[in-house]
């Protein structure tokens, strides 16, 4: 056995340095000459301010906003911070409900979310991803249903035509990869900043 | 169910196989020493590494001495990463200020790395600092992977060798696979992840201001270096919490496909290079096909779970057509996800591109049951191999007492010390899993770090030592696992479902090596055509179901019935 130490100590420093070290830092070179934009996480400034990330979603609230998923991160309580409390699209810690399908926690968010997006008339019919928690807490779309039924509210809230809104919309819909692979989806943040940019 | 989500699935599994093929033959080459397209640029570093540590790479070890040096090499690999974490807060690239990593958790954690487990009872960005992902996790990453395919190949030449006492060189074995074959293809993919969106950076987290005038920290980091081992390696330790559901780490509907693409292809490619090491490739097509079976099904099971939404969320009017999109992201959705959450249970893996504790009750079971057997399907880097190849010598030898004849795989007569080793690696399993999980739900530390009650109480409990146990690592990450009994419980299991399951394993690669390879007469069972694949499964069915079953019944599948009966907790 103890013949086998040398190599074992040996090996894992050479690997240690090999696949620790080069590896990641020829990889960060590499990334950051090739493409520094998206080897930086795809940020986007909007006079001179990093507005946030086209991959990373964000918590809307505002009526003149379209609203994003619900979003199950935590972070810690300011003033407390033994705690935690809820802090949706928190990009430092992500994380899903992990709320099982029987669970009444479950059901009852739901239904709150449901009856929420309804006085704010964000909804006809319930889709799916409005009323539901990603994985991440940090899902950047919805689907295009959940985008449609949210333009009388943001053409309301904007003083805008809702034909206006529609058109950004479908702009902002993206389809399946080669027609097969993926989902249609709307990135939030991209369609609220195109929304801002009307006049 | 769509016909375009049936294709997304076809489509990546096709892919998976048209590569793999290729990649067999090649890993063939490198685990037989041969030369490769690669030599000229390896063998230099190659020798720089046998030459340093004293390795004579020609000189080949019996199966006890391949075995001390594997875990000696474990030992060191536990060791240095355990004082890692412990030493964080001293030492350089901690952008966040991260301090020590605590006692018990740091156990856990250098126990799961080193078993190509993964399981995670920390939140990575919160926790490690930059200098722990890299010097530490993503080494362990190649290192522990590298070792599983050392361990299959030193079986493999147990079934090619006649009358040898030797199974390879455990030295050599890891350093080119690592070198080899799993370094070139992560630089490739780790690039093509940068292209699709997934970050590579030092700095450790960038500040926002959101269109609504809020601050928003952002977790960013050296991502794709590590994204593309954690899949190719079949490790699935995420850099984030949310492992491959954070955009950053899986930006779009390509690079899931990527990621799934490659966290099949060595696991199946090790099968085709298995094939051609004994010298028929068919041994290793039907070896294969069985895989094959057990993962569409699964896929296609989830899927339709999955698909079907959650009828207590139908019942009180949210659409189901998208399906269970509780734990999903919009842009993965429930196909490509159904095939994720198979295909990293089926192997070792464990990445999670959704949230597996929140699938419909049947949608959970199945990843679950994956990782009750074992995950064989197609498994992880070299243990899923090594792990299908027992479970092949266990089906053989059934077939030889119906037809009483004494059972051979692949020219080597199985007898009463290979079957004992082989029932010794398949009974470790229960009696970790059940017996930690019964343990659990009778101690009040257990009960108090569940998420969910009711019977999903249970199923994720039962899923997270099923999980540990086979080195797996995804979880129904609600339980909170950073507690001292499930840090101390669940490395436990990692470490049994590791190095109890491979000591047999390695022992009877040496008493095979050693064995006359016999020439295939009339009598002997063919192990190449679909009755053999036919009956390898129903031996993994009515093993592990008979093992199961029971435990499955009171978590997920009365969950179900509850479910169907309008029942919530």
């Amino acid at each position: 056995m103890l013949s086998h130490f040398r190599p074992a100590i040996v090996m894992m420093a050479l690997f240690t340095a090999l696949t620790g070290v080069v590896y990641p830092l020829a990889i960060t070179g590499v990334s950051q000459l090739a493409s520094a934009e998206r080897a930086n996480g795809s940020m986007i400034e909007r006079n001179g301010v990093i507005l946030g990330s086209s991959l990373i979603g964000q918590n809307f609230i505002s009526d003149r906003y379209f609203h994003g998923r619900p979003s199950a991160t935590v972070g810690y309580d300011p003033s407390d911070a033994s705690k935690t409390i809820d802090a949706p699209y928190n990009a430092a810690n992500s994380a899903g409900s992990n709320l099982g399908p029987t669970s009444k926690k479950l059901v009852d968010r739901v239904n709150a979310a449901i009856e929420a997006e309804f006085a704010a008339g964000r909804i006809d019919v319930v889709a799916a991803d409005a009323v539901t928690t990603s994985g991440s807490g940090l899902d950047p779309h919805i689907s295009p249903q959940f985008a449609l039924a949210q333009i009388p509210a943001v053409a309301k809230a904007r003083g805008l035509g809702e034909d206006r809104i529609r058109l950004l919309v479908e702009q902002h819909t993206e389809g399946r990869l080669m027609g097969v692979i993926g989902e249609p989806r709307v990135n939030v943040l991209m369609l609220n900043i195109a929304l801002d940019a009307l006049k | 169910m769509t016909a375009i989500g049936l294709a997304q699935i076809a489509i990546i599994l096709f892919a998976v196989i048209a590569a793999a093929m290729p990649l067999g033959a090649y890993m063939a080459r490198v685990m037989g020493g041969e030369r490769t397209a690669l030599t000229p640029a390896l063998a230099p570093v190659e020798r720089a590494f046998y030459k340093l540590s004293g390795v004579d790479p020609t000189r080949e070890q019996n199966w006890p001495s391949y075995t001390m040096a594997m875990l000696a090499f474990s030992l060191v690999g536990f060791l240095s990463l355990y004082g890692l974490q412990r030493l964080q807060g001293f030492l350089p690239i901690n952008p966040q200020g991260l301090s020590g990593v605590p006692a018990d958790l740091a156990f856990n954690t250098s126990i799961s790395f080193v078993t190509n487990t993964n399981w995670q009872n920390y939140p990575g960005e919160t926790t490690m600092s930059h200098l722990t992902q890299m010097l530490g996790l993503t080494v362990h990453n190649f290192v522990s992977a590298a070792t599983g395919l050392a361990m299959a190949f030193a079986l493999v030449r147990g079934f090619a060798r006649n009358e040898s006492s030797t199974v390879g060189n455990f030295w050599v074995d890891l350093t080119r696979a690592a070198l080899y074959v799993l370094l070139p293809l992560s630089i490739v993919l780790a690039l093509a992840f940068v292209a699709l969106g997934v970050p590579q950076t030092l700095a450790g987290s960038a500040q926002a201001t959101t269109l609504e005038g809020i601050d928003q920290v952002i977790a960013l980091g050296p991502v794709a270096s590590q994204e593309a081992i954690k899949e190719l390696g079949t490790n699935g330790g995420g850099f984030f919490n949310a492992n491959s559901a954070h955009p950053f780490e899986n930006p779009n509907a390509l690079s899931n496909a990527l990621e799934i693409w490659a966290l099949l292809v060595i696991p199946f490619a090790s099968v085709f290079a298995f094939g051609r090491a004994v010298l028929d490739p068919r041994q290793g097509r039907a070896i294969a096909a069985a895989m094959a079976i057990v993962l569409i099904f699964g896929a296609l099971f989830v899927y339709w779970a999955e698909a079907a939404g959650n009828p207590l969320l139908t019942d009180i009017g949210v659409d189901p057509s998208p399906g269970n999109m509780e734990g999903k992201e919009v842009r993965l959705g429930v196909s490509s996800t159904a095939l994720f959450a198979t295909a990293t249970t089926g192997t070792s893996c464990g990445a999670v591109n959704a949230m597996h504790d929140s699938f419909t009750a049947l949608g959970g079971l199945l990843p679950m049951f994956n990782m009750l057997m074992g995950s064989i399907a197609p498994g992880g880097v070299g243990a899923g191999l090594y792990g299908f190849l027992v479970l092949a010598v266990i089906a053989v030898f059934v077939a030889g007492l119906m037809v009483g004849r004494t059972p051979e795989y692949l020219g080597k007569k199985i007898e009463t010390r290979e079957m004992k080793l082989a029932m010794l690696a398949v009974l470790i399993y229960p009696l970790t899993v059940l017996g930690f999980t019964a343990a659990s739900v009778m101690l009040q530390t257990g009960l108090a770090s569940m998420n969910n009650a009711g019977p999903h109480g249970l199923s994720e409990v039962l899923y997270a030592f099923a999980s540990a146990n086979d080195d797996n690592g995804s979880a129904f990450a609600g339980l909170s696992g950073n507690t001292i009994w499930y840090n101390t419980t669940l490395g436990v299991a990692m470490f049994v479902g590791r190095f109890l399951f491979v000591i047999p394993v390695l022992a009877m690669a040496g008493s095979f090596a050693t064995k006359k390879k016999a020439a295939a007469s009339v009598g002997t069972f063919p192990t190449h055509g679909p009755l053999f694949v036919g009956l390898l499964l129903g031996v993994i069915i009515i093993l592990y179901l008979l093992q199961y079953f029971p435990a499955l019944a009171l978590g997920p599948i009365v969950e179900h019935l509850l479910m169907a009966a309008g029942r919530t907790f």
